[in-house]
């Protein structure tokens, strides 16, 4: 039945001890072409009126995948030795080219030419494998051009020299990729050709003038081979280079080596090197270390600084410890960080950004091409130089540039044009900058992902009722407590009291994992996006709408699958028993927090849903009052909402999130449930729990905030904290602000709380700082997080009513899913962070005003504020930028004050001030907050 | 690790339903009562019979049926590292058990009571999927002998990598540490009268790869008939019937 194709065997030789392997060459792999008379065409991919296909060498694959993805280059035949080399030296890449070919819109067809019997090639002897891999291509293309006899010219598109040339010998017909754009004769294209930057092909280079060009700027990168032996000998460090968001001439690198961040200062330092890419990096003389730094900070105030949102943590905020400088009294400090240099780059991050050009001139007469620079969004890239033929379109738009190469002569690496995505300063155009700069997939669920959805109208079936797994709690007051308009409910609660005087109270969770099964194209999907977007305007689910508004979303009045977990709670609020279940539920009121509040609050109401609202709360209260006993944190944030007119999109108002007794009500059985279900799935799987944790501040990161609180004379503790929050509790003012204040200075010491996988770290390890307690996971809301998901999936199996699915048994990939938890988590939050700061820039560009803020942070020409109505800080400048450092104002570091020299006037740490706050244009479409004193 | 292309082929050309090629030789042995030589792809393997005769050791002995003893080993070379292997190790003692116990189920053991029967089996060159290799061997050489038997006992084996059923898994395929069902199976009575399996799978996966397995079995005792059709009639044209 099965072997009755010929079969030619073929043998490989191994390297040390022989290994004979076979491969089965074959007659029945298709060509792809429907106007092949030889083949069967069923899988054809390939156009029926295609009169060129395009043959692909691996360079041409590697470098020009931005022009493969623009629809005008098709009927392409992939060679599986082309994917196989691009899958070695570039995935990013490859698993473009795979989503190409797998579209069905386009035609790209792959011919696994290694298991033909007519276009396998044998190794030859002395032969290299890039030399065999270019004839295993030249084989391909003169198979293609015999079996289709002329019907469809093939043409090999290759910008290695030899290789073109051996085909043309070969009588097949070459072409580099730009000679094939150009005879397209589509002049938009030619902008996405990148311009090679080797001796492969000739192209008529544009030479830059300007001697200082001309320059070595950067040393050289060192050779491979002196890395690897530099790393053995350790005298290298290898790590991943992450620059500073706020501060792009500073850089860390991560070395196991040294068990420590390395720290790069400058571009000279960062030797070409972009965040994310894998470098060697070699020591700086002890000696030297600390005036790296300074050079650094001379840098650095260069760099405009912008109004921006309040940073929630550490992750957000800038990590430079000290920016003023002159101080000697922080020497040390500084210098006990190792800093060093960029000797070799061993992998390269480098990717698509998201930006504008620079405003230039038009250039008068240079033919219709241009230089221009680009400037990223992501201020850690620096900028790019790039070539264009379409200037004029491009200067007020907002564009992707991808990165081809920097070379030591040049400040800029240089790049090329991908594509346009709209004006500048257009609101659905920077929404999407938004989206693509946190690399946030917010495409319409594919075909695949929603034939996983059960069929519409859904309802709870008899099989659910009768599934002996599954409590009907039907009769029980179910009620749910949200913000208003919520359509994603993913909790609800009840509250029922006991004869003995005991409370029950259950937690119940949309039951998303019934419809969500593992490995599902719908399964995987939610676990790539990992969690829903909220944008001020718009929302990017993680699941499909269906699933969220309707089928799991616990509405009132509809019977409802969940995952209850339910409690005996004493009047004291101490638990005396945890049961969990899956359940069938129908919620009888879907409360807004406002109208809970206001239930409770109305004496009159003796209603039945009004006093188990009361009775939570009060258990709420107590379970909240020993948890801040035990040491957990109450933060502040600065958390702003607006109102969005419905037809324009427009931010109409502005102001600050109110919390309400209710809110902490509902977080108090959340954190519970979350507390509860750790418990019980650590108990069961101490292995593979997908945990939380929320590592303790260091001594370091906590200075901003000692630093300031000493200089209005508060003495905080930070030994634990249990003591940083009694004196947090303690510090209060005589002004009321002052302790949200402290707390939101505090905040932003804090780093953020992580996903991990329980295998992987020590118990002592899994401690939450913030909420202080020694176990924490998510399992409250799954509709939205697929960290929930998966804690679901645990939590069902640990009852033993499902299975574990076998991604448990493989520590490795839920690392590796935990770590994408944490990604997709961290730019989930930059992004709603972004959105509200685009949107506050478009409401103060009609509005501007006047308003209190607070002085949060001194720097030598002025000062940074904090402004609470708006939830935003920026810099207000005392000396005009150009005459920095000028000599009228004067910084006391120790009081954390800058005063003028004539004493008439001085601002300190925390004083309030009046300023104005209003949209300016300092270039053409670059509109910025500015903030002055009034 | 890809063990099956986006296009749907293995990592040495075949696609997931697909054997290696099967190559089988009886009578390699001219002193033993029956012999055989079976190939799967670049695994080789010898198996000899001898039997039924009088039993060596009068205290095994049983009275109502024969004696069915099996030995397994593989040769020093088969692997190519060269490595001495201990005889009697667990792997080799564990795998003639399954070859014995298999063979016994279906050799009609009532006709030669008082007798026993000696199977040995070696391994000439390892590639993966050897005890299916080893069973089919033994089948062909008991055939040989002239050994009553129920029905020809084929041997399969199947994973599952990359979320696809693999038919006859090959050593790289076999080492990637994925589940590997090793199927005996009666092809006339319909019978599964083996069934190995490494790792874990859920039930309804389970049932799809020992189905393939078994087609696979099916597949190698059509080619085992059809092996000893043409030795019948080359024996008969020796004979000059
Ligand atoms: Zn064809």
């Amino acid at each position: 039945m099965l072997h009755s194709k010929t079969f030619v065997k073929k043998t490989r030789g191994g390297k040390v001890n022989k290994q004979v392997r076979e491969h089965y060459l074959r007659d029945d792999i298709y060509c792809g072409a429907p106007i092949c008379k030889l083949c069967d065409s069923s899988a054809a991919r390939l156009s029926p009126s295609a009169s060129t296909i395009l043959l692909l060498d691996t360079n041409v694959v590697l470098n020009q995948i931005d022009l493969l993805e623009n629809p005008a280059i098709d009927d392409v035949v992939m060679l599986s030795v082309v994917l196989d080399e691009v899958k070695n030296k570039n995935m990013g890449v490859y698993n473009r080219v795979r989503a190409l070919c797998s579209n069905s819109l386009r035609r790209f067809f792959v011919f696994a030419n290694e298991h033909h019997k007519d276009t396998f090639v044998k190794e030859m002897a002395k032969e290299s494998k890039n030399d065999r891999n270019d004839r295993a291509i030249r084989v391909a293309a003169q198979w293609y051009q015999s079996h289709l006899g002329g019907a469809a010219r093939v043409l090999l598109i290759t910008n290695d020299k030899e290789n073109k040339r051996k085909a043309i010998a070969e009588g097949i017909s070459a072409e580099t990729i730009e000679s094939y754009v150009k005879s397209l004769d589509r002049p938009d294209l030619l902008d996405l050709v990148v311009q090679p930057s080797s001796e492969d092909v000739e192209m008529e280079e544009v030479e830059d003038l300007r001697p200082s060009k001309r320059k070595v700027i950067y040393t050289e990168h060192k050779p491979m081979s002196e890395i690897t032996s530099g790393l053995h000998r350790g005298i290298y460090h290898q790590g991943k280079l992450r620059v500073n968001r706020y501060n792009p001439f500073e850089a860390y690198v991560g070395s196991e080596s040294i068990g420590d961040e390395i720290i790069i200062y400058g571009r000279t330092n960062m030797n070409r090197a972009f965040d994310g890419d894998v470098v060697a990096v070699e020591l700086l003389p002890q000696d030297q270390w600390h005036e790296e730094k300074s050079l650094s900070i001379a840098d650095e105030e260069d760099e405009e600084e912008d109004v921006h949102l309040v940073p929630s943590s550490a992750d957000d905020a800038p990590r430079t410890t000290n920016l003023v400088q002159g101080s000697s009294g922080d020497t040390n400090a500084v210098s006990s960080r190792p800093s060093g240099r960029v000797v070799g780059i061993i992998k390269r991050n480098w990717h698509s950004y998201c930006g504008s050009l620079e405003p230039m001139p038009m250039p008068a007469g240079s033919g219709g091409t241009a230089h221009a620079l680009f400037v990223s969004k992501d201020r850690r890239i620096p900028k790019i130089r790039i070539h264009t033929r379409q200037l004029e379109n491009l200067l007020n738009k907002r564009i992707i540039v991808a990165v081809d190469s920097w070379d030591r002569l040049s400040r800029y690496p240089s790049g090329h044009y991908v594509r346009t995505i709209g004006e500048i300063g257009d609101r659905d155009t920077e929404s999407e900058v938004v989206l693509i700069e946190n690399d946030i997939n917010s495409r319409p669920f594919s075909s695949q992902v929603l034939a996983c959805l059960p069929p519409l109208p859904w309802s709870v079936s008899s099989e659910d009722l009768a599934n002996p797994i599954r409590q009907d709690l039907r009769d029980l007051r179910v009620f749910s407590v949200d913000p208003p308009g919520c359509k994603d409910i993913d909790d609800a609660l009840h509250c029922t009291a006991l004869p003995s005087g005991n409370f029950e109270v259950g937690v119940h969770i949309a039951d998303v994992t019934n419809f969500v099964h593992p490995g599902s194209p719908l399964d995987d999907e939610a676990s790539q996006r990992g969690t829903s977007v909220y944008l001020v305007e718009r929302r990017i689910d993680m699941l499909p709408k269906p699933l969220t508004e309707d089928i799991c979303s616990l509405r009132s009045d509809v019977e409802r699958l969940a995952f209850s977990v339910i409690w005996e709670l004493t009047p004291e609020a101490d638990i005396i028993s945890t049961r969990y279940t899956k359940s069938v539920i129908k919620s009888c009121a879907a409360l807004s927090y406002i109208e809970a509040q206001a239930r409770m609050d109305d004496s009159r109401l003796m209603d039945p849903l009004t006093t188990d609202l009361r009775n939570m709360n009060v258990l709420a209260k107590k379970m909240r009052s020993r948890r801040i006993e035990r040491g957990a944190l109450t933060l502040a944030s600065a958390e702003v909402k607006f109102q969005i007119d419905t037809e324009t999109h427009d931010p109409l108002d502005i102001g600050m999130y109110q919390i309400r007794e209710a809110n902490q009500m509902v977080e108090e059985f959340m954190l519970a449930a979350n507390v509860s279900v750790a418990d019980k799935i650590l108990k069961h799987f101490s292995l593979c729990s997908l945990l939380r944790r929320h590592p303790s501040p260091t001594r370091e990161m906590l200075e901003p905030l000692l630093r300031t609180a000493a200089a209005v004379g508060l003495n905080l503790d930070v030994s634990s904290s249990k003591a940083l929050a009694e004196s947090l509790d303690r510090a209060v003012g005589d002004d009321p602000y002052f302790n949200k204040l402290i707390r939101i200075l505090a905040t932003r010491c804090m780093t953020q709380a992580v996903y991990f996988c329980s295998g992987d770290l020590s118990p002592p390890e899994y401690h939450h700082y913030g909420l202080a307690a020694p176990l924490y996971t998510h399992f409250t809301s799954p509709i939205r997080r697929y960290a929930d998901v998966i804690v679901h999936r645990l939590l069902a199996a640990s009852l033993g009513i499902y299975k574990l699915p076998s991604i448990f048994q493989d520590r490795p990939q839920l690392t590796s899913i935990a770590d994408n938890l944490n990604y997709r988590h961290r730019n989930a939050q930059m992004a709603s962070r972004a959105s509200v700061e685009l949107h506050t820039l478009i409401y103060f560009k009609k509005r501007p005003t006047d308003t209190e803020a607070r002085v949060v942070k001194i720097r030598s020409n002025g000062f940074i504020v904090f402004v609470p109505k708006y939830g935003i800080e920026g810099p207000v400048y005392l000396t005009a930028r150009s005459e920095k450092g000028g000599g009228e104002w004067f910084v006391d570091e120790q009081q954390q004050k800058i005063k003028k020299m004539d004493g008439s006037a001085s601002y300190s740490v925390l004083q309030t001030v009046r300023i104005h706050m209003e949209v300016v244009e300092p270039q053409p479409n670059r509109p910025k907050l500015q903030l002055t004193l009034t | 690790m890809e063990f099956v292309s986006l296009e749907g082929f293995r990592l040495d050309g075949r696609r997931p339903m697909e054997m290696r090629q099967i190559r089988a030789e009886i009578g390699a042995v001219a002193k033993a009562d029956g012999s055989a030589v079976f190939e799967m792809g670049n695994t080789k393997v010898i198996a000899a019979v001898y039997g039924p005769r009088e039993v060596q050791n009068r205290t095994q002995q049983i009275n109502d049926q024969a004696l069915v003893r099996c030995e397994y080993s593989m040769a020093n070379f088969s692997t190519g590292d060269r490595m001495r292997k201990p005889k009697g190790d667990r792997r080799s003692t564990e795998i003639s058990l399954v070859i014995r116990q298999t063979m016994e189920a279906c050799i009609l053991t009532h006709l030669m009571p008082r007798s026993q029967i000696d199977i040995f089996v070696q391994v000439l060159q390892a590639d993966g999927g050897t005890r299916s290799a080893c069973i089919n061997a033994a089948t062909l050489a008991l055939a040989d002998a002239g050994i009553p038997m129920r029905d020809l006992v084929t041997s399969c084996s199947s994973g599952y990598l990359n979320s696809t059923p693999l038919l006859d898994l090959n050593y790289v395929e076999d080492s990637a540490g994925g589940p590997d069902v090793t199927v005996g199976f009666l092809p006339k009575l319909d019978k599964v009268t083996l069934l190995q399996m490494d790792s874990k799978l859920p039930i309804d996966i389970f049932e799809n790869v020992m189905q393939l397995a078994i087609e696979g079995c099916k597949a190698i005792a059509n080619y085992i008939r059809e092996i000893m059709l043409e030795n019948t009639k080359q024996l008969e044209y020796r004979r000059g019937i």
